[in-house]
C-alpha cells in the first residue's frame, strides 16, 4: 500500500470513472445486440418435416434456420456398416446409436465440419458423404473418416413427433 | 499551437514523426486557447458533434435492418421496432436524435446572431454553418420519407412538388425527381442512398467549420477580440472540455427523457399509417423544425413565390454578415439591437406555431405579417441599425467588467503588480 491518503478527490474521481465506463458499455450493447438473430428469425427456429414419402435408401433435405439438413432412411446395410465400425478407427469417436435415435432414421445437419460446404451424398470411400470443397469422407453414419474436417457431421436436436413426423430444433 | 507535442510511447512517437496527426488533434483538443468567459450556449458546438455522430452510427445500424422499397419499407420500420434486438431503442434514438439536432443547431445559430459571432474575421464559419444547416434540412426531410408512412408520402410529395413551381421544366424536374410520373419505390430508394451519403458531407464541413474557427479563435460573450494566450485565454483542456462534457450530460438526460418517456411526442401519428397513393390525411404539418419555413411558404398566394420566398429564407443567412452594418458584435453593447434580435427570435418562433396551423383566414394574415418581419429584419432593421444605433462602450479586456470598481481604479491609475 502506498503512503498517499485516499482523498475525496481520489473517490470522486474513480466513482465518476466507473459509473462513465458501466453507461457506456450498457449503451455499446444495443448496438451489438442489434446484429444478433432477432424475434422473427427466432420464431422460425423449428422446422417439422413430415417422414412418409422417403422410402428406405432415399434422402431429403430440408431448410432449418437458413441450413441444409439431410434426413437419409437408411438401408439395413448402412446401418450395419455403420454399426460395425470399431470407434478405434474413428477420428472424432462416436457410437452410431448416440447418432440416430432410430437407426433407420439419420437426421444431422448437412455442413462439413471443415469449411462449410454441403457434402454430396454417397459418395466417398465410405459410402457415405464425400464433401467436394476439400475431400473430406464421411460414413455412413455421417462421421469424419478422412480428410482435413475436424469432427463429424452434427446432429441438430430433433424428436419424432410421431411416427411420421419429426421436429428439428 | 501544436510545437510541442511528443507522443509518450514510442509506437506514438514513431507513427508522429511520419504522419503528425496525433499532433493535430491534440493541437485542436488541447491547448486551444479559448477566452475565459464563454457562457454555457458556447457547448453547443460540441453538443452538435456529438448529435451528428449519434445519427450517423444509429442510422447505420438501422441501415441493416432497413428496406427502401415501397412495398418493404413500412414493414420493416415495423419489423425494427417489434423484432429486431433493441430497434425499438436504435430508432427512437435516431428519430428523436434528428428532432434535438435541430433544437441544438437552432440555439447555436441564435447565439451566434446575438454575439455576432457571424462578424469579421468569422465570416466563412457562419456561411460553412448555413450549408451544414441546408444539408441538415435535405437529410432530415429524406430521412422523414423513408418509413413510408402517410406523413413520409405526402410530405414527400408537398416538397418535391415544389419544384413544379419552376417555370417551363418545372414538370420535368418533378418527374426526373421521382423516376416516374408520381412518388413511389424510384423516389424512395434514392432518398435513402442521398439520406445515407450526406451526414458524411455533413461531417466533412464540421471539420471545415472547425478548422475555419480555429483560425481566428472563439468570439465571446464580450463580443470583442482576444489576444491569443494572453490572460484572456485558458486552454481549450481542460476548462472548456470538462464545461462541454457537463452540458453534454444535461443534453443528453432531455434526450433520454424524450426517447424514453414520450418517444413519440415530436412526431406525427399518421406516419404509423401505411403510405396510401390514393387519399391525403386530413392535415398536412411537416416535423416541427420545418414549421416556420413551411408558414413563409404558405404566406404567399402564388405557387412561385412561395417557393422563392421560403427557399430566400434560408438563403439569407449566408448574407447575414454583411447585412449587418454594425462594427460591434455582441448584443450586450447595442441596446437597439438586442431588442431587435429578441423580437425576431420571437417571430419566428411565432411563424413556427403558425406553420402548425390551418393556413386561413386569421393565421394567414398573421403569417403574412410574421414574414414580412422576418425578411424585413434582415433587408431594412440590419442594415439600418449600424448607422443609427447608438452602442455602448466596449471594454478593454474580458476581465473589465467582471472587476470591481476599485479593481479598475487601480488599473487607471497605471500601478503594475
Amino acid at each position: 500500500m502506498s503512503d498517499k491518503p485516499v482523498t475525496r478527490r481520489n473517490f470522486l474521481y474513480i466513482t465518476t470513472g466507473t459509473f462513465t465506463a458501466a453507461g457506456a458499455a450498457s449503451l455499446v450493447w444495443p448496438f451489438v445486440d442489434q446484429m444478433n438473430p432477432d424475434a422473427s428469425v427466432k420464431a422460425l427456429a423449428s422446422t417439422e418435416v413430415d417422414l412418409r414419402p422417403i422410402a428406405p435408401g432415399q434422402s431429403i433435405t430440408v431448410l432449418w434456420r437458413g441450413k441444409p439438413v439431410f434426413i437419409r432412411r437408411r438401408t439395413p446395410e448402412e446401418i450395419s456398416e455403420a454399426k460395425a465400425v470399431s470407434l478405434d478407427e474413428l477420428p472424432d469417436p462416436q457410437d452410431d446409436a448416440a447418432r440416430a435415435k432410430n437407426p433407420e432414421w439419420l437426421v444431422m445437419v448437412g455442413i462439413c465440419t471443415h469449411l462449410g460446404c454441403i457434402p454430396l451424398g454417397q459418395k466417398g470411400e465410405y459410402n457415405g458423404w464425400f464433401c467436394p470443397c476439400h475431400g473430406s469422407h464421411y460414413d455412413t453414419s455421417g462421421r469424419i473418416r478422412k480428410g482435413p474436417a475436424p469432427s463429424n457431421l452434427e446432429i441438430p436436436d430433433y424428436v419424432f413427433l410421431n411416427d411420421n413426423t419429426i421436429k428439428i430444433g | 499551437m501544436s510545437e510541442n507535442y511528443v507522443p509518450k510511447s514510442a509506437v506514438g512517437k514513431w507513427f508522429n514523426e511520419r504522419l503528425p496527426l496525433l499532433d493535430l488533434i491534440y493541437g485542436h483538443l488541447m491547448p486551444y486557447p479559448t477566452p475565459k468567459n464563454l457562457n454555457y450556449f458556447w457547448t453547443f458546438g460540441g453538443i452538435l458533434t456529438f448529435c451528428l455522430v449519434t445519427q450517423i452510427v444509429t442510422g447505420l445500424v438501422l441501415a441493416m435492418h432497413y428496406v427502401a422499397d415501397a412495398d418493404l419499407a413500412f414493414a420493416s420500420v415495423e419489423h425494427i421496432m417489434r423484432d429486431v434486438n433493441y430497434g425499438w431503442l436504435l430508432r427512437y434514438i435516431h428519430a428523436n436524435g434528428a428532432s434535438l439536432f435541430f433544437m441544438a443547431v437552432y440555439i447555436h445559430m441564435a447565439r451566434s446572431m446575438f454575439y455576432g459571432s457571424y462578424k469579421e474575421p468569422r465570416e466563412l464559419i457562419w456561411i460553412i454553418g448555413v450549408f451544414i444547416f441546408l444539408l441538415m434540412i435535405a437529410t432530415a426531410f429524406m430521412g422523414y420519407v423513408l418509413p413510408w408512412g402517410q406523413m413520409s408520402f405526402w410530405g414527400a410529395t408537398v416538397i418535391t412538388n415544389l419544384f413544379s413551381a419552376i417555370p417551363i421544366v418545372g414538370e420535368s424536374v418533378t418527374n426526373w425527381l421521382w423516376g416516374g410520373y408520381a412518388v413511389g419505390s424510384p423516389l424512395l430508394t434514392r432518398f435513402f442512398t442521398l439520406h445515407y451519403l450526406m451526414p458524411f458531407l455533413i461531417f466533412a464541413l464540421v471539420i471545415l467549420h472547425v478548422w475555419a474557427l480555429h483560425v481566428p479563435g472563439n468570439n465571446n460573450p464580450e463580443g470583442i477580440d482576444v489576444v491569443k494566450g494572453s490572460q484572456d485565454t485558458v486552454p481549450f483542456h481542460p476548462h472548456y472540455v470538462v464545461k462541454d462534457l457537463f452540458a453534454l450530460v444535461v443534453f443528453l438526460i432531455i434526450f433520454a427523457g424524450f426517447v424514453f418517456f414520450v418517444p413519440n411526442l415530436l412526431g406525427h401519428t399518421d406516419n404509423y399509417i401505411q403510405a396510401n397513393p390514393l387519399q391525403t390525411p386530413e392535415h398536412i404539418v411537416p416535423e416541427w423544425y420545418f414549421l416556420p419555413f413551411y408558414a413563409i411558404l404558405r404566406a404567399v398566394p402564388d405557387k412561385l413565390g412561395g417557393v422563392i420566398l421560403m427557399v430566400s429564407a434560408i438563403a439569407i443567412l449566408a448574407f447575414l454578415p454583411w447585412l449587418d452594418t454594425s462594427k460591434v458584435r455582441s448584443a450586450k453593447y447595442r441596446p437597439l439591437y438586442k431588442q431587435f434580435v429578441w423580437l425576431f427570435f420571437a417571430n419566428t418562433i411565432f411563424l413556427g406555431y403558425l406553420g402548425a396551423q390551418v393556413a386561413d383566414g386569421m393565421y394567414l394574415i398573421m403569417g403574412r405579417i410574421a414574414t414580412v418581419y422576418y425578411f424585413a429584419h434582415f433587408i431594412v432593421i440590419l442594415p439600418l441599425l449600424g448607422y443609427i444605433e447608438k452602442t455602448k462602450p466596449l471594454p478593454k479586456s474580458l476581465s473589465e467588467p467582471v472587476l470591481s470598481k476599485e479593481e479598475k481604479e487601480i488599473i487607471a491609475s497605471g500601478a503594475t503588480t
